[in-house]
C-alpha cells in the first residue's frame, strides 16, 4: 500500500510532469495573486516582443565582414504589417540587391514577429554558419519581412538556396525564439511545402550554434538531392527505411 | 434582383447578394484583406439597411457563393426543409429579426424552424443584430446531445479539458488532464491535440486517455484530435476511439485543404458509430470551425469570412456531432485584429451554430499578435454564459504550451459554475460529487479530494 500524498505533494509531481501552469493553486476562482502577474508579466513581454524593432545598427556592426543590405517589405508600417501578410511578403518597390554576390547561398534575416528574437540570436546564427559554409554567403535584413519574402530576395540574387531567418510568433513561454526557413531554388508563389524548417532557436531551446549546424547539413543535402521541402524528407524517410 | 438602399441623397448599390453580406459585415480584419469590406461605417449601414428590407425568400432563389460543382453548397440546398420554411418565408430579414427575439418564438418553435434554414440566412440575419440580441435568441435554443454523458441541457455550462503537451509526451498530457479534472473540467470531452500526427501515436493518446477515464470512473468521452484518416486507420486496428475529430470549413476547396470531404466524413462517422462505445448516446463526431478558415485557403470565393463559418456549419449538422466549437481567436490578426472583433465573432458564431441546430461551444482564446487579453476572454466568456454555450475550453493557467496561444483555464470553469451558477452535465456534476470535488451544493472543496494514491499510480503507469 502507498501512503496517501499530500496536496502539495501531489501539486510537486504534476509541475515535474509538464512545463505546463499546472497545479497554480486557486482562490475562490481566481489563480493566486503571483501566478496571476506572472501570466500577465509573460504576456506583456510577448506584446512587446511582436511590436518591437530590429537593431539595425548592432545587426550591420557584427556582420560587418560579409556583403550585406537592407531592404523592407511593402507594408509601410507596423500595424499594416501585422494586418496584411499579403504586403509582409512583398518587396517593397526600391529594392536594390545589386552590393550582393549571386548564385550562391543568400541568408535573409526578417522580423517576423519578434525582432527581439532577432537582436537576440540571429548574429549567432549566422557567424555559426558563415564558418561552415563553402563560400560565405551575402546577408540581407528585411524589415517587416515574413517568411516568403525570402523567395523574391533569392530570386532577384539567382541564388541556389535562401536561409531565412525569422522572429517566431511569441509564445508566453519564450518572446525571443527565432526560426529557420530554408528553401532550394527560391523563387516568388512557391508553396510552403517546398520549404524545411527549424524553429524554436534560443537560449533555453535549440542553441543558435546547434541550429547553425543543422541548417549546414540540411544545405548540403539540398545541393546534392537539388531539391528541399517535403520532397527532401521524404527522401531521407527512404535512406533511413533502406539502412535500417 | 438588384441590392441597393438610399441614406441620405447618396444612393449605395451591391452587385450581388454575396457583396451585400459582406459589406454588412460588422468591420473585422479578414473581410479588409480579402478586399470585400464596406468603405467605412455608412455604406455598412447602407448595406445593412438593404439587408434588413430583403425577403428570406431571395436566399433560396440564388445561388449565393456561385461556385460551380460545390459539394457543400449543393448539401445546403438539398437538406433544405422548405415546410420548416414556411412559418417565416414571407418574412424580410428585419422582421426575421424581430420574430427571433419575440417571446411568442419558443424554444421549441426555434427547434422545430431548424431545417427550414439555410446559413447563409442565419449569418445574414446575425449582420443585423447587436451582441446583446445574438445572446438573447442564442439563449433560447437548446441542442442536446449524449455520448456518457448529457451535453446542452438548460442552466448547464460543460468544459473541454484540453491536456496538449508539445512532444505528446504521455506524462504531460496526464499531468494536465489531472490538473483539469481536479478543477472539475473535462465533461463535454478530455481532447488532445496531438503534435505528432502519426497513427501509433494517436493510438497511445486514446488509450492513455481511455486508461484515465476507467481508472477515474469519469462519466466522459475522450478525443485524439488528429486528422480524420488517422482516426480511421486506429479504429482499423481496434483502438478505443470514443470521438472522430475534423476541422471543417464552408467550400469543397477549403475543406479539400483540410484533406477532407462528405464522403470521407461519412466513412469516418460510420466507422465511429460501428464501435458502439456511446453507453447513453450515439452523437460521435466532433467538428472544430474557425472564421477565416477559408480564406485562410483562398477558398473563400469572395464571400465574408462570417458567412463562410456559417455554412460550415452545414457541414457539421449533417453527422449530427456531441460537439462543435469555433477556435475564435485562432487563427489571428488579420482575421479578427481585436479583442473587440474576437468578442463579436465568437458571439456570431455560437449564435448560428445554435439557431442552426449544432450543440455549438466556443474556444475562448487569442494569440499574442493580436490586441486582446484575458480581460477581453473574461467579458466573452460571461456574454456566452448568458447566451447558454454548450461548452467552452480549457488548459493550464489558460496556457496551451503546444499550440501557443491563450485558452480559458479550469479557474474559469470554477468561475461559471459558483458565480454564474450554471453546472456541469449531470452525470459529470454527480461525479465530482461522489469524488469529493464538490460538495452537496456543486461548490469546490477547499481541499482537491480525489485520492492522492490513485492519481500517483496513474502518473507512474504512464511512464
Amino acid at each position: 500500500m502507498k501512503k496517501d500524498v499530500s496536496a502539495s505533494q501531489l501539486d510537486t509531481h504534476l509541475r515535474e510532469m509538464t512545463a505546463a501552469r499546472v497545479a497554480l493553486g486557486r482562490s475562490g476562482s481566481g489563480v493566486p495573486t503571483g501566478a496571476s502577474l506572472a501570466f500577465a508579466l509573460d504576456h506583456a513581454r510577448a506584446r512587446e516582443a511582436v511590436w518591437s524593432d530590429m537593431d539595425k545598427t548592432s545587426l550591420r556592426e557584427a556582420l560587418v565582414f560579409w556583403p550585406l543590405a537592407s531592404v523592407r517589405s511593402a507594408a509601410p508600417d507596423r500595424s499594416s504589417y501585422i494586418r496584411r501578410p499579403d504586403l509582409g511578403r512583398k518587396l517593397a518597390p526600391e529594392t536594390d540587391l545589386s552590393t550582393l554576390p549571386k548564385e550562391g547561398i543568400v541568408i535573409v534575416i526578417a522580423d517576423g514577429l519578434s525582432a527581439m528574437a532577432v537582436n537576440a540570436n540571429a548574429v549567432k546564427v549566422v557567424t555559426h554558419l558563415q564558418s561552415l559554409l563553402p563560400e560565405p554567403a551575402g546577408i540581407v535584413l528585411a524589415e517587416r519581412g515574413r517568411v516568403a519574402i525570402g523567395d523574391e530576395i533569392g530570386a532577384m540574387v539567382c541564388a541556389k538556396a535562401v536561409v531565412v531567418l525569422i522572429g517566431e510568433r511569441p509564445g508566453l513561454s519564450s518572446a525571443d525564439s527565432l526560426g529557420a526557413y530554408i528553401t532550394w531554388s527560391p523563387e516568388p508563389r512557391l508553396p510552403d511545402s517546398r520549404r524545411n524548417c527549424i524553429s524554436n532557436i534560443r537560449d533555453g531551446g535549440l542553441a543558435p550554434e546547434d541550429a547553425a549546424n543543422r541548417i549546414a547539413t540540411l544545405l548540403r543535402r539540398m545541393e546534392k538531392a537539388q531539391i528541399s521541402g517535403v520532397a527532401l524528407a521524404g527522401s531521407v524517410a527512404e535512406q533511413l527505411l533502406h539502412k535500417a | 434582383m438588384s441590392y441597393s438602399s438610399t441614406i441620405g441623397k447618396t444612393r449605395y448599390s451591391f452587385e450581388s447578394l454575396k457583396d451585400l453580406l459582406a459589406k454588412a459585415t460588422p468591420e473585422r480584419s479578414g473581410d479588409e484583406l480579402a478586399g470585400i469590406a464596406a468603405e467605412g461605417p455608412v455604406e455598412r449601414l447602407a448595406a445593412q439597411v438593404a439587408l434588413a428590407d430583403l425577403p428570406l425568400q431571395s436566399f433560396l432563389d440564388t445561388d449565393i457563393l456561385g461556385v460551380e460543382n460545390d459539394e457543400i453548397t449543393e448539401l445546403i440546398y438539398s437538406s433544405h426543409d422548405l415546410p420548416a420554411f414556411a412559418p417565416i418565408s414571407h418574412m424580410t430579414m428585419g422582421e426575421f429579426r424581430e420574430w427571433l427575439l419575440a417571446p411568442t418564438t419558443t424554444s421549441e418553435i426555434l427547434n422545430k424552424l431548424q431545417p427550414g434554414l439555410t446559413p447563409e440566412m442565419v449569418a445574414a440575419v446575425s449582420k443585423i443584430m447587436r451582441s446583446q440580441d445574438l445572446i438573447a435568441v442564442a439563449q433560447k435554443c437548446r441542442v442536446v446531445t449524449k455520448f456518457n454523458n448529457t451535453i446542452g441541457l438548460e442552466g448547464r455550462m460543460a468544459t473541454r479539458n484540453q491536456p496538449n503537451h508539445p512532444t505528446d509526451d504521455s506524462r504531460g498530457i496526464l499531468a494536465s488532464a489531472i490538473d483539469g479534472l481536479i478543477m472539475g473540467t473535462g465533461d463535454a470531452v478530455i481532447g488532445v491535440n496531438p503534435a505528432t500526427d502519426t497513427v501509433e501515436d494517436y493510438i497511445r493518446i486514446v488509450s492513455l486517455l481511455d486508461r484515465l477515464v476507467e481508472a477515474l470512473e469519469i462519466p466522459t468521452q475522450h478525443c485524439c484530435l488528429g486528422h480524420v484518416t488517422v482516426a480511421l486507420e486506429a479504429i482499423g486496428r481496434g483502438a478505443p476511439v470514443d470521438l472522430v475529430f475534423q476541422s471543417i470549413a464552408g467550400s469543397q476547396k477549403a475543406n479539400e485543404g483540410f484533406g477532407v470531404n462528405l464522403s470521407l466524413l461519412c466513412e469516418a462517422h460510420e466507422a465511429a458509430l460501428s464501435l458502439k462505445r456511446g453507453r447513453i448516446g450515439d452523437n460521435v463526431m466532433y467538428f472544430e470551425t474557425g472564421q477565416g478558415a477559408a480564406l485562410s485557403a483562398d477558398a473563400h470565393h469572395g464571400m465574408d469570412q462570417q458567412t463562410m463559418e456559417a455554412r460550415a456549419y452545414a457541414v457539421a449538422r449533417e453527422f449530427r456531432p456531441l460537439l462543435v466549437n469555433t477556435v475564435v481567436g485562432f487563427i489571428g490578426p488579420e482575421y479578427l485584429f481585436n479583442g473587440k472583433q474576437i468578442m463579436r465573432a465568437g458571439l456570431e458564431d455560437h449564435f448560428c451554430g445554435k439557431l442552426f441546430g449544432l450543440p455549438m461551444g466556443v474556444d475562448v482564446c487569442y494569440t499574442n499578435h493580436t490586441d486582446a487579453d484575458q480581460n477581453d476572454m473574461d467579458s466573452l466568456l460571461v456574454s456566452l454564459s448568458a447566451a447558454g454555450v454548450n461548452f467552452v475550453i480549457c488548459v493550464p493557467g489558460a496556457d496551451d504550451i503546444m499550440l501557443n496561444y491563450q485558452s480559458l483555464s479550469s479557474h474559469d470553469a470554477i468561475f461559471v459554475r459558483e458565480t454564474l451558477h450554471k453546472a456541469p452535465a449531470p452525470e459529470f456534476s454527480d461525479w465530482m460529487e461522489n469524488k469529493g470535488i464538490t460538495d452537496k451544493t456543486g461548490r469546490m472543496r477547499s481541499e482537491p479530494a480525489l485520492s492522492g494514491p490513485s492519481l500517483l499510480a496513474l502518473t507512474e503507469a504512464a511512464q
